[in-house]
């Protein structure tokens, strides 16, 4: 057996060790335009983020607040395309380092098919797929498909979870497991739920060594809250807020600000 | 695995003559279709939900309980009617109504909501959420929330609020709390999702209480067993009525539900065809038809693997159909399963066909169907022909249609623009 030496684990890892933890950016392709979500995605690196999540927009996103949801139609709207991720993907990692992982429901990689799915993203200089809807034990030819091309695969853990299935997302993902903070879809959120601390527990009695915790965050004191547990933040709704509201400027200072909360 | 000598020599011998039952599916797959694709966060209730209906399928009170509820409060057994002025119009066949449109709340889903409802209240969920369409599932749902103390609410795509306002007014007279859904498309399929978006944030007090045959295991299989009753009556009253089975049962296909319903009892009746018929909106060579299985191709939406409309990259289409309760792009696994081994059939029928047959059903038999069902009738007229006078149809009469009349009355020009009787 090969070890795969994960882009996103190793990023995550090398955050940790120079401050207190990663800080992972969301953005959905294609919003407000194809080119400014790429310059979006790129000035979030410039100022801290370790790790950026691209969404491919999707028309039924059931994990989805109004914020992203908001976004993701407007993508659709301006006629994004399947296609237009590897190009984002490609373009973005053509100016910044950070490692790239596509955010996508299921149906879009089926019909694209699986194996082209992962061979394109790897062309595109991808490091691999959050799905958020899809689990281990539906996932039998995605994990296939990810040992063969060597892609990061990034499996969802819930406070629902029951430790048997922490224990497959624990044992699945590679590059983090995503720690869902709190019962709910994504959206900026005041409190960030006890849950999410108690989740994280129950995940290294499983043997996690890589989690990140999204769901809700939105500032640099939840972000250096959470990375005094975590090894990760996910930041969303609250980027892809800024991003409307102020444009890429905004979204940069915003990344910025958060930043300020992997300092140690 | 030391034992191999064993194995071969005693082979579990199977009946060379008896084909496996098709009836005894439980999913989570039928065929390739089916499955389980939710986020995380769901996966336990999921798991729960399945665990207690394990439970439930096996203890006869249960069944007690919820047949004593369809006996006293749904109507069951629901009649049949023969239409004979109506058949004349198809061919001559004999044509035979399973009458769901008599149950309590007008149609066919008050049986899975009951069944749901039951066993949420097993679990000891204290609050339903539904999704609806036409509304019929939503007043459903109501109903039974009403009748069981629980907190209710119902999403709606906002298009739909619009054209079954009198449904709209009906769950609220129920006590329930009505949502139009504005994201997305505004139909059934945004109303699904943001059913789950609140699953998600409530799942410990709350069921959602999926109204048709699709979803995640184990909603197909679970909402299949609390509508198959309609089928396993029919079946006993047809054969009661006229001495033998069927030639073809037919139903309209939205989700699925009321067509599994009736299917079921007869799926290991080779002699007995099936056929479903979907909406074909403006026709299914325009972009504005809800005909699913005719020209979807296979794809995950809600949780389950089924044909679906889509486009390229795998987005899901609109749908379109001048029935609010079959507007939706997918249907559900177990007939994805059934068209793909060839044991039903589905067609497609425009919402003219579907007006005519309305219409028809009205003036020659004083039933005023819903709009969906008016969808299986329209079917029946074509397959009447076809089949000629020796044969027997059993429709199911899914649902009535006093929540269409505004849009009927609209379309016949019996009611003006501003939804005033004709003078
Ligand atoms: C009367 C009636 N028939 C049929 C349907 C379609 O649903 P299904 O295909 O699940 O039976 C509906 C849905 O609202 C309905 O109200």
């Amino acid at each position: 057996m090969t070890t795969i030496v994960s882009p996103v684990g190793s990023a995550i890892a090398r955050a940790n060790s120079d401050r207190s933890g990663a800080l992972v950016g969301y953005l959905p392709v294609g919003f407000p335009t194809l080119d400014a979500s790429i310059d979006a995605a790129v000035a979030l690196v410039e100022n801290g983020v370790d790790v950026l999540e691209l969404g491919l927009p999707y028309s039924d996103p059931v994990m989805d607040g109004p914020v992203i949801q908001a976004a993701t139609v407007q993508a659709l709207k301006n006629g994004t395309r399947l296609g237009d991720a590897f190009r984002a993907v490609e373009r973005i990692r053509a100016r910044v380092d950070a490692p790239v992982l596509l955010m996508t429901y299921w149906n879009p990689v089926l019909q694209y098919g699986v194996d082209r799915f992962a061979d394109d993203l790897v062309s595109a200089g991808g490091a691999g797929l959050i799905t958020p809807d899809l689990t281990v034990d539906s996932g039998a030819d995605w994990l296939v498909t990810s040992d063969r091309t060597g892609l990061d695969r990034v499996f969802l853990a819930a406070p629902t979870s029951t430790d048997e299935r922490l224990r497959l997302a624990v044992e699945h993902s590679r590059g983090f497991v995503y720690t869902v903070s709190t019962m709910g879809i994504t959206g900026a959120r005041a409190d960030l739920d006890a849950a999410a601390r108690t989740l994280v527990t129950r995940l290294r009695e499983q043997g996690a060594e890589s989690l990140a915790v999204g769901i809700g965050i939105s500032t640099a004191e939840q972000i250096a809250e959470i990375l005094g547990y975590a090894d990760g933040a996910i930041v969303g709704s609250a980027l892809v807020k800024a991003l409307a509201d102020g444009g890429v400027p905004a979204v940069g200072r915003l990344a910025a600000t958060l930043a300020g909360g992997t300092a140690r | 695995m030391t034992d191999t000598t064993q194995t071969s020599t005693t082979p579990a011998a199977p009946t060379p003559d008896a084909a496996p039952s098709l009836r005894a599916e439980a999913g989570p797959f039928f065929g390739e279709f089916g499955g389980r694709f939710m986020p995380e966060s769901l996966i336990a209730a999921l798991d729960e939900l399945d665990e207690a209906y394990q439970l439930a399928k096996l203890d006869p009170e249960f069944h007690r309980e919820l047949a004593e509820l369809g006996r006293t409060y749904t109507g069951r057994p629901s009649i049949l009617t023969e239409v004979p002025r109506f058949a004349r119009h198809a061919g001559g066949a004999r044509i035979i109504l399973k009458r769901e449109d008599l149950n309590h709340t007008g149609s066919h889903k008050i049986n899975n909501v009951l069944g749901q409802a039951l066993l949420a209240k097993r679990i000891g969920k204290k609050r339903l959420i539904a999704e609806t369409g036409a509304g019929q599932h939503g007043v459903a749902t109501a109903t039974a929330a009403a009748l069981f103390g629980m907190e209710c609410v119902v999403y709606m795509g906002e298009v739909d609020t619009e054209r079954q306002a009198l449904n709209v007014a009906r769950m609220r007279l129920l006590g329930a709390e009505v949502v139009p859904v504005a994201s997305g498309t505004r139909t059934l399929k945004d109303a699904l999702n943001e059913a789950f978006r609140d699953w998600v944030a409530n799942v410990e007090s709350t069921h959602y209480l999926l109204g048709t045959v699709a979803g995640p295991h184990p909603f197909p299989a679970m909402v299949r067993d609390f509508v198959k009753v309609i089928g396993e009556e029919a079946r006993q009253q047809v054969i009661d009525l006229t001495g033998s089975l069927p030639d073809a049962v037919t139903a309209c296909v939205g989700g699925g539900s009321n067509a599994i319903g009736i299917f079921h009892a007869f799926l290991d009746d080779p002699s007995v065809k099936l056929f479903g018929y979907e909406a074909a909106g403006l026709g299914v060579d325009t972009p504005q038809h809800a005909a699913t299985i005719t020209k979807g191709r296979p794809g995950v939406l809600h949780g389950s693997r089924s044909f679906m409309l889509q486009d390229e990259d795998g987005q899901t289409l609109d749908s379109h159909s001048i029935s609010a309760g079959l507007d939706y792009p997918g249907v559900g696994p177990e007939h994805a399963w059934l068209s793909s081994i060839g044991r039903a059939q589905y067609l497609p029928v425009t919402d003219s066909a579907a007006m005519a047959a309305f219409r028809l059903l009205c003036t020659t038999e004083g039933i005023i169907p819903a709009i969906e069902s008016a969808h299986a009738l329209a079917g029946t007229i074509e397959l009447g022909r076809e089949l000629g006078p020796d044969a027997t149809i059993l429709v199911n009469l899914s649902g009535r249609g006093d929540k269409d009349v505004e849009t009927a009355g609209h379309y016949f020009d019996v009611l003006d623009e501003q939804g005033n009787a004709r003078t």
